[in-house]
């Protein structure tokens, strides 16, 4: 009998399906497919820190100062900056030629509307207006910031590479209420939005943007030369992973952004598909607990529950393979300036046995544990549950509540009583990028308008404040190092270890740049 | 029958303001925050409850029902909280992946389905018959997303003879190319509804072969071609038309694992990512979309049967 090989099927195959063999269109027009990590959902950068926003801004605007690889704000718009002998007068001049979408020039007006949105949203921008008397155009090139008092942040503030970044916007569509989104996405970077192309939760399109003038730098995480080598960006999300990695391995996708751990055994034997971890920061899990409620309203308690978690237990069960995820016993993730193992002894122990002591010697009465356990992603899902199976075995009562991740933010939100829909833990993570420093909204000590969980702590505060005004880098280094001890010592959070997503991508695609963040300039396509 | 057409049309308004009603109230129970989601991961509570005031979540839920049901008086579904893209442009770019997916499997399944089934009834007991009812308890056990991984891993991955996801418009890309992309969702979400057509076919057909006027016909010497098609399979056609148009239907309101393990970008995905970011008006918008239709499409099934049974007046 004759056997099924592959050549006699696919001749079986093709001439029952006469359409197989349908030739497909060559086209001289250079494009990058993407599947990007999450379905864009709206576009403006400062109404959200949707990350995947911010990805989508990053092609679309600029920035006027960027951060390099080395998480140094480096200029980008900017051409010359000084700084008066008090520190308390900000001069930048913008670069020539730089120019809107709209073929406007971009004008000291334009940064300082920008900013002034930005400023009312973003935590880092909020601090930054805190501190300034008045931004002032002095020419269509040249603006001034004016501070009350010198301030240490200024160029990390506004060359922060994570949401919400300042990007710059024309002053006609900045002028829109913080609070709103905006309805026009025209920016200055090196590719334009299509917004008649865009069909959202499917397909972005982006094109080159021919009047952009790059810096003369090469490219170094966000900042340097932002070169677009393809014609075109094209985002289309795929829902499902699996066909994501197919389409892939087919050749259909040019890049794939996030592809979860546990395709990454299939995506490296893939031929013509390279996988590598491209973010050298990562991100970093947390588990928050609610510093309002009993029973972690005693530091006591949460100390005890530090104990029982084990790094290395969450990191294999929720990543699983060891080359993407390392422990990390700092507040700030491993491998940036501020990274140290200051004060880091209490959430080293991973022992519940020495828990259940620690519990029981704080006289916890067994009032239950609300765990809220996202069921919709992996990741956050397996951190739960070993969270759930410590705190059992160290003694607490724990009442794990399944839900939905849309549900989970908007009860993490309630202050309320656990009778009343109030919570005690749930879990996150954090990318790198958004936790390098104490001015990070987690870190928050400030219980009225601090991060969800409320940890009051006005040490802290003022540890977060030293921060702040502190103008050298040794004198930062130890007020982060302060910061970082007080929150080990009130017990804040869970710090659940450091875990690194790859990206896939077909071998034809060249120029990645190593970042934090998704920038899609450099890229070519051969 | 106009005066009929009428009436149904007149009745279909009651019926979509209850469901608008009930959608709106479901929804304003269930748990779930636009506002949270919109916020992101770090935003404050306090943040949030701006824009929860900004979108008018914090009005009393009286006061949202009213201004929604003005906004629909005025013919406006609304707009989405996220994309801020009116919901009817949000159907319209969405529902003619849903809808060319939708005839394609039904035309694709009626072809299969009802010669079988027919063929399956005439040979009652037979060795085909046996066959065909076979594949129709398969073709019912199956999972949707297990045969269609199975059909991307043959077609698509091995044998490279098909694109293993996408949509391509027949307008923008030409017939060819659509019909390369249709071929495997067609396939692997065409198998339930060729067994439920199947099935029916048998059943119905085989009723009609009982009846007395198919005696009368074999008695007068008629081939069994003639009578299979132009009594039985005529007579038999009322439910089969019934279970073919409820199927259209349920195609439009509920392809979304075959759009996800597609990657279609038509309704089915765009109802669940909804339904995931909690944006209301989108929600809203499409149950009463899907409503229109199953009533539209009821309307007609309706008013098909008198083109296969005389006897059925309106």
């Amino acid at each position: 009998m004759i056997g099924w090989t592959r050549r006699s099927l696919l001749a079986l195959v093709a001439m029952a399906l006469p359409l197989a063999g349908a030739p497909t269109l060559a086209s001289a027009e250079k494009v990058l497919r993407v599947i990007p990590h999450a379905d864009l959902k709206n576009l403006d950068p400062i109404w959200t820190t949707a990350y995947i926003t911010r990805n989508h801004a990053y092609l679309i605007y600029d920035t006027l100062f960027a951060m390099d690889e080395n998480f140094k704000p480096q200029p980008q718009m900017v051409d010359t900056w000084e700084t008066s002998s008090d520190g308390k007068v900000w001069t930048f001049k913008l670069r020539d030629g730089l120019k809107f979408h709209d073929g406007a020039a971009v004008t000291s007006t334009d940064v300082i509307a920008s900013l002034k949105r930005w400023g009312a949203r973003d935590g880092m921008g909020q601090k930054l207006m805190e501190q300034m008397d008045e931004m002032v155009a002095v020419d269509d090139k040249t603006f001034q910031f004016k501070l009350k008092s010198a301030y240490g942040l200024v160029l990390e503030s506004i060359g922060k590479i994570s949401s919400n970044v300042p990007f710059i916007m024309p002053a006609r569509i900045a002028a829109t209420d913080p609070f709103e989104q905006i309805s026009e996405h025209i920016g200055s970077g090196p590719f334009k939005f299509e917004a008649d192309q865009w069909v959202p939760g499917s397909t972005v399109v982006y094109t080159k943007f021919d009047g952009y003038v790059p810096r003369k730098e090469a490219p170094s995480a966000a900042s340097g030369g932002k070169i677009a080598k393809v014609d075109k960006v094209i985002w289309t999300y795929f829902p499902d992973q699996t066909t994501a990695m197919n389409a892939l391995i087919a050749g259909e996708i040019d890049y794939f952004e996030q592809p979860s751990t546990d395709l990454m055994p299939l995506l490296s034997a893939a031929e013509g598909v390279t996988v590598e971890v491209n973010d050298p920061l990562g991100n970093i899990g947390f588990a928050r607990f609610n510093h309002l409620l009993p029973p972690f309203d005693k530091v006591e308690i949460r100390q005890a529950a530090l104990m029982a978690m084990k790094q290395e237990d969450y990191l294999a069960g929720a990543i699983g393979d060891p080359q993407f995820w390392k422990t990390c016993y700092s507040v700030y993730p491993c491998g940036t300036p501020l990274a140290s193992e200051v004060a880091a002894d209490s959430i080293k122990t991973g022992d519940t046995e020495k828990a259940a002591a620690a519990l029981k010697a704080a006289g916890y009465d067994g009032t239950p544990v609300v765990i809220m356990h996202p069921t919709d992603i992996p990741v956050l899902s397996a951190f739960t549950l070993i969270t759930g199976e410590k705190l059992r075995k160290a003694g607490f009562n724990v009442d794990m509540q399944a839900m939905d991740w849309s549900t989970l933010t908007s009860r993490r939100a309630k202050r309320d009583p656990v009778s009343e829909g109030g919570w005690n833990i749930f879990h996150t993570w954090w990318i790198g990028a958004d936790v390098i420093d104490p001015m990070a909204i987690a870190f928050s000590g400030d219980p009225a308008k601090g991060w969800f969980g409320w940890p009051t702590d006005e040490e802290l505060e003022k540890a977060r404040a030293a921060f702040a005004n502190a103008t050298s880098q040794e004198a930062k280094i130890a007020a982060g190092h302060k910061v970082q001890e007080r929150l080990w010592k009130i017990g804040a959070s869970g710090q659940l270890g450091q875990f690194f997503v790859p990206v896939a991508y077909r071998n034809n695609v060249k120029g990645l740049i190593k970042s934090p963040v998704q920038f899609f300039w450099n890229l070519s396509v051969d | 029958m106009l005066t009929y057409v009428l009436k149904r049309v007149l009745s279909t308004i009651p019926v979509m303001a209850i469901v608008a009603v009930l959608v709106f109230m479901l929804l304003r129970l269930a748990p779930g925050d636009p506002a949270a989601v919109i916020a992101g991961d770090y935003a404050t509570a306090e943040d949030v409850e701006r824009i929860r005031t900004q979108l008018g979540l914090n009005d009393p839920i009286p006061v949202q029902l009213w201004h929604w049901m003005m906004q629909l008086a005025s013919g406006d579904l609304g707009t989405a909280i996220f994309s801020k893209k009116p919901v009817v442009e949000l159907i319209g770019q969405r529902i003619e992946p849903t809808l060319l997916l939708s005839l394609c499997t039904i035309l694709f399944a009626v072809a299969v389905a009802v010669p079988l089934g027919t063929i399956a009834a005439w040979k009652s007991g037979s060795l085909v018959d046996r066959v065909v009812m076979l594949f129709s308890v398969g073709g019912f056990s199956v999972p949707v997303f297990v045969l269609a991984y199975c059909l991307i891993y043959v077609l698509a991955m091995w044998l490279k003879i098909l694109p293993v996801q996408g949509y391509k418009s027949p307008f923008d890309h030409g017939l060819l190319t659509f019909l390369r992309h249709m071929v495997l969702p067609v396939m692997a979400l065409s198998v339930i509804f060729i067994a439920l057509i199947a099935r029916m076919t048998r059943a119905s057909v085989m009723e009609v072969l009982e009846e007395d006027y198919v005696r009368t016909a074999r008695a007068k010497g008629q081939s069994e071609w003639k009578i299979l098609i132009h009594h039985a399979l005529r007579n038999a056609a009322v439910p089969i038309v019934t279970v073919i148009g409820v199927g259209i239907a349920l195609l439009i309101g509920g392809v979304v694992v075959t759009e996800s393990v597609f990657n279609i970008p038509g309704l089915g995905r765009l109802v669940l990512d909804a339904v995931l970011a909690r944006d209301y008006p989108v929600i809203q918008g499409l149950i009463l979309f899907f409503s229109f239709i199953y009533i539209l499409i009821n309307l007609l099934i309706d008013l098909s049967y008198t083109l296969f049974d005389p006897r059925i007046r309106y």
